[in-house]
């Protein structure tokens, strides 16, 4: 049963899931630190790559997405006193209304012109972050206050301020994403993102309505980065215009070129490899950013479709 | 990896395993070498300073200072003995000058370097982002930042800034000699971001006080690469003209400036050192800036009342008379923001010394000790003058000096007194838990 391919992905990528769960047992309180922000920026990747792995839509204004659901989680908190899980779902309600609309407007343009108009309308909100600094706090941003850092689900206390909540909740939500994202894009959703991909013109020819299908991954890939955006504001307890720039935008293209894109677990995987690189040779040279850049060149030159994306292609074809 | 898989499910049971074995090897090496059991109880064991540094990114060129101030001071610690009977380890991390990255440093601190503080941090939004890991993590977190966020009340009990005054303090106490010698009449041009928006809240507030007002307030957004469009929204009645800009942008700005004004009457200038730290005032694009004003903590060229600690500082950290380092005198320090690193430090011992701190399960004894402390007198250890310490509010207050350009240097016109910049605490962090 094993050997059958849909059998075998699945197993693979419900045994992620359990590996991250069974790792916790035996990590360091660091690495459990550092695993719960690449759990949550992974997600932040997992969204990019249902827009660019799988429908093919190269954005540079993701980071619009993350501080999306990373302020509106993050403000009505601040300044309305609201509860955690209500501006949880609140931003991720926020995060697909602003996809929808982006999306209905950068979808008129194509190859560059699209990669322009995420750029921008992504620095668009990134300076009006910086220009509405009395309510978002600007550059210096703004700590969320004590009663943010605990809440009560049907009777269930969860403290924010510890590792192992935090760790627990950030790999549940991983979970949710990766499954969900799985059984999107082996399904027929899946299928005609590819189809939009490979050649947009003959799948509109076949009939169907690309811009549609292309506004359904912008509202998924977009949902799912805010999601992030707003686990992070509420984990860590800190909003700032950084998390609004470009650099993130970069990152999650990075992520995802890293790891495989086209793959489910290939930005995962990415997110896992560049966070560490940066880690581990931060603690050696000042110029670890060239270290990191040096080794991701290697990684390309040996990996052209990402360290995933090209084990799937030279030898595990049954990998989503 | 040996690192990542250093706990497991059978932990308690390792651990007495552990504990007999390692009892018992501490039972056979005493009765051999006395001196490895002190060693392995730690009393030696370094006291851990964890550096949080701007090595990279916008503040690169502070980062590039804080870093040679710490090392001369830890040096000078260690020499004397260090604290506690005890020898002092800096350990430095890049935080890229970025909230984010700056997070996991202090997390990276408290759980893997495991250091007994965190210290060192000079930009706003770093220390803000950083703050709420340092307050869970319950590690100590002395930042040498200026900014008004810790005095403010928006951060937690482990945050102190004991060896720098903030902007608000600077502003109140230098307001009234601008408003006196330079005009009352001000037009502001600051930075479209947070830093900026300290010198806007808090300086027309207290130019008001002196019977001044702001005529225009000129945000320049952090893209701008060019400012001349900016310039004619300059009143003519303006009297004296504050500006406030960090980074690359700073010597376009002074230049447009100039090539703006002409040879036109222009409006008395008041600038913040901040925007030209780092930066060599004989540089050509800044002779504008001959005659005009510049807020200075700790003077950057040698002054004819030179004190001993200030030459005593400057002989530590590799600074000659010019405020350049005296290996390279194109090299221009921080001098108005670094000393905060070297005055922190000792501030971090005195501290550890009342309590008699010994290890990170007395952090919180640690930050007690500091918020009892009340005074620094000038002396070596706090070479740029007395500072007073509110341990309400976690932040000190020192004094401050207005230096005029004179042949493309500094020379100071005003000393403020530490009273001068006094202000009513908003905060008391005593009231928040350990």
């Amino acid at each position: 049963m094993i050997n059958n391919p849909s059998n075998r992905s699945v197993t693979l990528h419900i045994s992620a899931c359990l590996f991250l769960f069974l790792f916790s047992f035996i990590l360091s309180d660091y690495h459990q630190l550092i695993i719960t922000r690449i759990m949550i920026l992974s997600i932040f990747a997992l969204g990019y790559n249902v827009l660019f792995g799988y429908a093919g839509l190269l954005s540079l204004g993701h980071a619009l997405f993350f501080a999306c659901g990373f302020y509106a989680a993050g403000l009505p908190i601040y300044h309305l006193g609201w509860e955690v899980p209500f501006a949880f779902l609140f931003a991720i309600a926020i995060s697909a209304v602003v996809a929808t609309l982006i999306g209905a407007i950068a979808l008129r343009t194509h190859g560059v012109a699209f990669m322009i108009v995420t750029l921008m309308f992504s620095q668009v909100a990134y300076l009006t972050t910086l220009h509405f600094s009395d309510i978002t706090g600007g550059d210096e941003g703004l700590v969320l206050p004590e009663h943010a850092r605990s809440f009560e689900i049907i009777g269930v206390q969860f403290d924010l301020t510890s590792p192992q909540t935090r760790y627990y909740i950030a790999l549940g939500l991983l979970s949710v994403s990766v499954l969900a994202v799985y059984r999107w894009v082996n399904g027929g959703l899946g299928r005609e993102w590819v189809a939009v991909r490979e050649n947009e013109s003959r799948t509109r020819m076949l009939g169907y309505n690309t811009f549609l299908i292309k506004l359904k991954a912008m509202i998924i890939s977009g949902t799912l980065s805010g999601g992030a955006g707003a686990a992070y504001a509420l984990m860590f307890a800190y909003i700032g215009s950084t998390f609004a720039s470009i650099q993130y935008s970069i990152d999650a293209l990075l992520y995802t070129l890293l790891g495989g894109a086209g793959t489910v677990l290939g930005p995962i995987l990415g997110s896992f490899i560049m966070f560490y690189l940066i880690d581990f040779f931060s603690e050696y040279t000042t110029a670890y950013l060239l270290a990191t850049g040096v080794i991701l060149i290697l990684l390309m030159l040996f990996f052209p479709l990402g360290v995933l994306g090209t084990l799937k292609k030279k030898w595990f074809h049954w990998i989503p | 990896m040996s690192d990542i898989i250093d706990k497991n499910i059978d932990q308690k049971k390792r651990k007495s395993l552990k504990e007999l074995a390692g009892a018992t090897g501490i039972a056979m090496a005493a009765q051999f070498n006395p001196a490895l059991v002190g060693h392995v109880f730690g009393s030696d064991r370094p006291i851990k300073v964890g550096m949080q540094l701007h090595r990279t990114g916008i503040g690169a060129s502070y980062g590039r200072w804080y870093e040679r101030t710490a090392a001369a001071t830890v040096n000078l610690i260690n020499q004397e003995g260090g604290i506690n009977g005890r020898p002092v380890e800096l350990i430095v991390e890049d935080d890229g000058t970025d909230p984010k990255r700056g997070a996991e440093v202090i997390e990276k601190f408290a759980t893997q370097h495991k250091t007994d503080v965190a210290y060192g941090t000079l930009f706003s939004h770093v220390v803000i982002g950083s703050s709420p890991r340092a307050g869970e993590l319950k590690l100590p977190y002395y930042v040498v930042s200026e900014g008004y966020h810790v005095a403010s009340g928006a951060l937690n009990r482990y945050v102190f800034q004991p060896g720098i005054t903030d902007v608000r303090s600077q502003m109140i106490s230098m307001a009234p000699w601008i408003a006196e010698n330079l005009g009352k009449k001000v037009t502001m041009i600051f930075p479209d971001y947070a830093f900026g928006y300290d010198h806007r809240d808090y300086f027309s507030l207290a130019i008001a006080e002196q019977g001044g007002e702001v005529l225009e307030m000129i945000p320049i957004p952090p893209t701008e690469s060019s400012f001349t469009r900016y310039f004619p929204k300059i009143p003519r009645e303006t009297e004296v003209l504050y500006h406030v800009l960090v980074g690359p942008g700073v010597l376009t700005f002074v230049k447009e400036l100039g090539q703006f004004f002409g040879t036109r009457e222009r409006p008395r200038i008041f600038g913040y050192i901040d925007s030209l730290e780092a930066v060599d005032f004989a540089t050509p694009q800044l002779e504008f800036l001959q005659g005009t004003h510049f807020w200075e903590a700790f003077p950057r060229y040698v002054q004819p009342n030179q004190t001993q600690h200030d030459q005593y500082f400057r002989g530590q950290v590799g600074v000659d008379q010019n405020g350049a380092s005296v290996n390279d005198p194109r090299d221009i320090s921080t001098y108005s923001h670094m000393f905060g690193c070297w005055e922190t430090l000792f501030i971090i011992k005195e501290a550890m010394e009342i309590c008699g701190y010994s290890g990170p399960e007395n952090r919180s004894d640690l930050v007690e000790a500091t918020e009892s402390l009340t005074e620094f007198p000038e002396s070596r250890n706090h070479p740029q003058g007395s500072k007073i310490f509110n341990g309400k509010i976690h932040q000190c207050f020192g004094i401050q000096h207005i230096s005029r350009v004179e042949d493309s240097r500094l020379n100071v016109v005003h000393t403020t007194s530490i009273e001068d910049g006094l202000y009513e605490p908003e905060t008391d962090y005593l009231q928040m838990s350990l």
